[in-house]
């Protein structure tokens, strides 16, 4: 890491820790949601970005992670167990759903995910004696910590802000890892992979597993941050809306859904003054974007990035202006 | 037993026009790999563009339909894969995905803001008389929707394998670039496929506003269901669509008295995966050479 | 480099500070927290449009206490949780009352966050448990379901002689909301129920729904579904041959219902809160407005949130002041009369809940009309 990046992330962190000050309530409530959807699609971006697995299922896990950890923490459980309870119940969840993934690719693995979606919201919805039914979970308890509440929105942020800051290192190191190799060598060319000595049925599995548990921890916060959960905000739209976040923000990018997730929460806010016009507006952005852009906005950056070097040293490859 | 057959037919009835919006799915797959999110959107539409026509431009029924027609061709057609698709086509599956679906909210959202958020009566092509049919109730409308549906895919079967253009287009669907080699101008066949699946769109929407109503939210269940059905059928058989829109229909229906109706859509949705884990072509699919 | 990340926080921070502040200058600000897209677009657009007539007039006429009013839209997207963020951004930016929303599931969610912060609040909701929470700041707009369904229980045994019910719900928080308490009401009675049909949010085909209704063998069958789906689902008992009566609430007679289901919806029965066809002066003038303004039929919310910006304008006239509690405060049973307040077109009283007692009306449809059989009086 150079030391470039190293200033920029200080500042960033910086940023994020004086930026709450100066938010109204409602600012506050809107960086909270940015951050949770942040991790969300983190690990959506791992399954796909980085394992090149389509999976249009993250939003039923964070259901399963915000319905466990609101059953779990109204029951009296201490809300640490319970979260680590909704990552690992993801984790073995998808996991599960990793498998026909060894035996389909692409879209039709993006039509499974999505009917495994919808069943998960027709069981939150239709088992009501554990979930609430329509109606949904209301008053779900913030976490107290070291005797701290985070019942007030500042205190609050602050709680999701480490959760994220941790899951961000955590995922850089899987990316630096052997594994985050093997994912990448899955995306790639699986055939090739496998004949290098990459199993690439755990690869795959585990694709999934890491990608879905962290599906699971943004729905816990996202149940702390809300204290109310019904099956319909764990819909497809939302799963769409977390595809769209690692899309828009660049796929396979390490930035790229953090920026994607920003973009798209914020998106509403900015277009706010267009009145009824402000998803049409919006909906028109993305196919542009889609359009000129099919890479995201970090691909975009990079691919200008590569003009520029091949202009500074048209003998090099693409190749090498890539590096 | 008669219970049974009521079941049977209604369901029947719904499931070809499930069918209806099933078959434009398979006709885009298999021209250009273009999984379309906003079909159902596309049903909704044109119905808008006749409604407008009467209620704004004070055209005549006919005439109003008449240029809906050429809207449909043109926007959902030549529009639609000149501005979004062919841009997007080298660069896989999910870009597609992304901007079908954008272009949906778009539509969806343009029909709420321009025109109405309300449902709109759309006047009725067939009778809603309901005749008796061996104990079970059915109404003209459905028979006739039933017909249409099967008529349309006759022909367009009759039109692909019979015509120099369908066998062209066949050709295309099979393999771009042997068909290609072979001298068939693949983007007219591409464009034609285009062309059609707007018609069809539009004659689906014809005849499902006077049931469903003409509302802005229409395509949202109608697209998933047509979806579902398309790749339950077999995603490159026209054939196909049919039949998976007529199960779902059927299917839908029994789930709903002999099983459990809260869990009634969750029936196709684990057929869908059955199907896909067990025999990814489709019921009537043919296998492809692709490791999809 | 650490000097370049210094200046880029400075900026970040300096740029966000100035985002909009409270202020009190010589508006009156309302927020309109509704639903414009997903599900409830087309009931939230009705109430939208009804609010900016009352508040165009109320304008018109020289505003509040002198003051102009100002309305803003917040989209709660028909989603519980957008909804609560809304209602938060709207106290941020310094809301006097807030409209709406009334999808039950939303209200339940964002009124707590009102109550926090003492923002009277005026809900389309029909929920019981809206008026249960001993929430201070909530106020119905129209009859929760607990006193609606009693209404017309009272009618199915008293007058009908019903002995059994097969009951017809769509599997959302509507329709789960009104079955509830209409099941709840039935078993209060004794009366029994044969069939309980649930169905889904834009389901096509209601075969096999009717034939559970019809083999249910019940006295009478009741629905309560929205409105495209209650069309489908006369259609298809008219279809199939039912014979028994067919009772609802507000929106199985709905204008809408016959439009689209034509001669399936003759003769079906039942009680309805606010009604644009009911004989009212007020509320056929006002749908008369509504229609020429937007060029279609209001509906009972459109009815709910005209009322409601005129109770905002009787309260805080009759106040003397632009104050959160007292609107609160004096809003408890109050009663307000047509003569008091022309736009409140019927008398209309609130009690110290917040739940609102009025005339309704039990309602046949003859004809593709819907016509008024009793007027039933306030409780």
């Amino acid at each position: 890491m150079s030391k470039h990046t190293l200033a920029t992330l200080v500042a960033g962190l910086a940023i994020l820790i004086l930026l709450p000050f100066t938010q109204s309530n409602y600012g506050v409530f809107v960086l909270c949601s940015w951050l949770v959807y942040s991790i969300s699609a983190m690990g959506l971006n791992l399954t796909l970005g980085y394992a090149g697995q389509v999976s249009l299922a993250q939003a039923s896990f964070m259901g399963i992670g915000a319905y466990t950890t609101a059953l779990m923490t109204m029951a009296g459980v201490p809300w640490p167990a319970a979260m680590i309870a909704a990552m690992v119940l993801c984790f073995v969840i998808g996991f599960l759903l990793g498998y026909p993934a060894l035996r389909v690719q692409h879209h039709f693995l993006a039509f499974i995910t999505l009917a495994f979606n919808a069943l998960v919201v027709l069981m939150l919805r239709n088992e009501e004696w554990l979930t609430g039914g329509t109606y949904g979970i209301v008053g779900i308890p913030r976490p107290e910590l070291f005797g701290l509440q985070t019942q007030k929105p500042l205190a609050f942020y602050f709680f999701v802000l480490a959760l994220f800051v941790l899951m961000a290192v955590a995922l850089y190191a899987i990316i630096r890892s052997p594994w985050g190799r093997a994912f990448k060598a899955l995306r790639e060319n699986p055939i090739r992979a496998n004949s290098l000595g990459v199993d690439i049925r755990k690869t795959t599995l585990l694709a999934f597993a890491i990608g879905s548990s962290y599906g699971g921890l943004a729905g816990s916060l996202l149940a702390q941050l809300t204290q109310f959960i019904d099956p319909h905000s764990f819909g497809l739209t939302i799963s769409l809306k977390v595809l769209l976040m690692v899309i828009v923000g660049g796929a396979g990018f390490f930035f790229g859904p953090i920026l994607g997730a920003l973009l798209i929460v914020l998106a509403p806010e900015f277009l706010r003054f267009t009145e009824g016009y402000y998803l049409m507006i919006y909906a028109t952005l993305v196919i542009v974007l889609m359009v000129f852009c099919p890479t995201g906005l970090l691909g975009l950056v990079e691919r200008a990035r590569t003009a520029l070097k091949l202009r500074q040293n048209p003998n090099a490859t693409t190749w090498e202006a890539g590096r | 037993m008669n219970t049974f057959f009521q079941l049977f037919v209604s369901g029947l009835a719904t499931g070809s026009i499930y069918a209806l919006a099933a078959i434009g799915f398979t006709l885009l797959w298999q021209a250009s790999q273009t999984i379309n999110f906003a079909q159902g959107e596309f049903i909704m539409l044109p119905a808008f563009f006749v409604l407008a026509g009467t209620q704004f431009l004070g055209l005549s029924f006919p005439v109003a339909m008449a240029v809906a027609v050429v809207l449909s061709l043109l926007l959902l057609g030549l529009g639609f894969k000149r501005i979004i698709i062919d841009p997007l086509l080298p660069h896989g599956v999910l870009p597609i995905v992304i901007a079908t679906i954008a272009l949906g909210i778009l539509m969806k959202e343009g029909v709420k803001q321009f025109y109405t958020a309300e449902a709109l009566p759309f006047p009725a092509l067939f009778s809603d008389r309901t005749l008796n049919v061996l104990g079970a109730a059915i109404s003209v409308q459905d028979i006739a929707v039933l017909l249409i549906a099967l008529g349309a895919v006759a022909l367009l079967q009759l039109f692909l394998n019979g015509t120099k253009i369908g066998r062209c287009m066949q050709a295309t669907a099979q393999n771009p670039n042997v068909a290609e080699i072979l001298g068939v101008p693949v983007r007219r066949m591409i464009l034609y496929t285009f062309l059609i699946n707007a018609g069809l769109a539009f004659l689906a929407s014809i005849l499902i506003s006077p049931i469903y109503l003409a509302k802005f939210s229409n395509g949202e269940t109608l697209g998933l269901i047509a979806f579902i059905a398309a790749i339950v059928g077999g995603f490159n058989q026209i054939r196909g669509a049919l039949a998976g829109g007529l199960l779902l229909g059927v299917i839908d229906n029994l789930s709903a008295a002999y099983v459990s109706a809260p869990y009634r859509s969750a029936v196709p949705l684990i057929l869908l995966i059955i199907i896909i884990l067990v025999r990814p072509q489709g019921l009537l699919g043919k296998a492809e050479g692709r490791t999809v | 480099m650490t000097k370049r990340a210094l200046a880029s926080i400075a900026i970040a921070v300096a740029l966000s500070a100035g985002l909009p502040n409270i202020s009190w200058a010589d508006t009156i600000k309302i927020a309109n927290v509704i639903e414009l897209s997903g599900a409830g677009a087309t009931v939230g657009s009705n109430w939208r449009d009804a609010l900016k007539l009352a508040f165009e007039e109320i304008n018109a006429a020289g505003g509040i206490l002198g003051e102009q009013v100002e309305v803003t839209d917040y989209d709660t997207q028909t989603d519980p949780t957008t909804s609560r963020a809304m209602v938060q951004k709207a106290i941020d930016d310094g809301a006097y009352v807030i409209m709406g929303p009334i999808y039950s599931g939303s209200v339940k969610v964002n009124m707590m966050v009102a109550q926090q912060n003492g923002v009277p609040q005026l809900t389309g909701a029909e929920a019981p448990f809206i008026t249960d929470m001993g929430n201070p700041y909530i106020f119905r707009t129209s009859f929760g379901a607990q006193q609606s369904m009693p209404k017309l229980v009272k009618y199915l045994t008293e007058e009908m002689k019903v002995k059994s019910v097969a009951v017809a719900w769509v599997n959302d928080d509507f329709g789960k909301g009104g079955r509830d308490s209409f099941v709840a009401e039935l078993e209060k009675n004794g009366i029994a129920v044969n069939a309980d049909v649930s169905s889904e949010v834009g389901q096509a085909d209601f075969a096999a729904d009717v034939i559970k209704l019809k083999s249910s063998n019940a006295d009478a069958i009741f629905a309560y579904l929205h409105e495209e789906e209650s069309a489908r689902l006369l259609k298809e008992i008219r279809k199939q041959g039912v014979t028994q009566p067919i009772f609802g609430e507000t929106t199985l007679m709905n204008q809408k219902v016959v439009d689209l289901a034509g001669e399936a919806v003759n003769g079906v029965r039942g009680h309805v809160g606010l009604s644009a066809n009911a004989p009212i002066p007020g509320i056929e003038e006002f749908a008369k407005k509504f229609e020429a303004k937007y060029s279609y039929k209001p509906d009972h919310n459109a009815i709910k949130a005209y009322m409601g910006a005129y109770v905002v304008k009787y309260v805080t006239t009759k106040n003397g002041k632009v104050d959160r509690q007292a609107f609160a405060d004096a809003l408890h049973g109050l009663t307000i009369t047509p003569a008091d307040e022309p736009g409140i077109l019927m008398e209309t009283s609130w009690d110290d809940k917040g739940e609102v007692n009025r005339e309704s009306f039990l309602v046949e449809v003859k004809d593709g009309k819907q016509t008024v059989v009793t007027t039933l009086p306030k409780l």
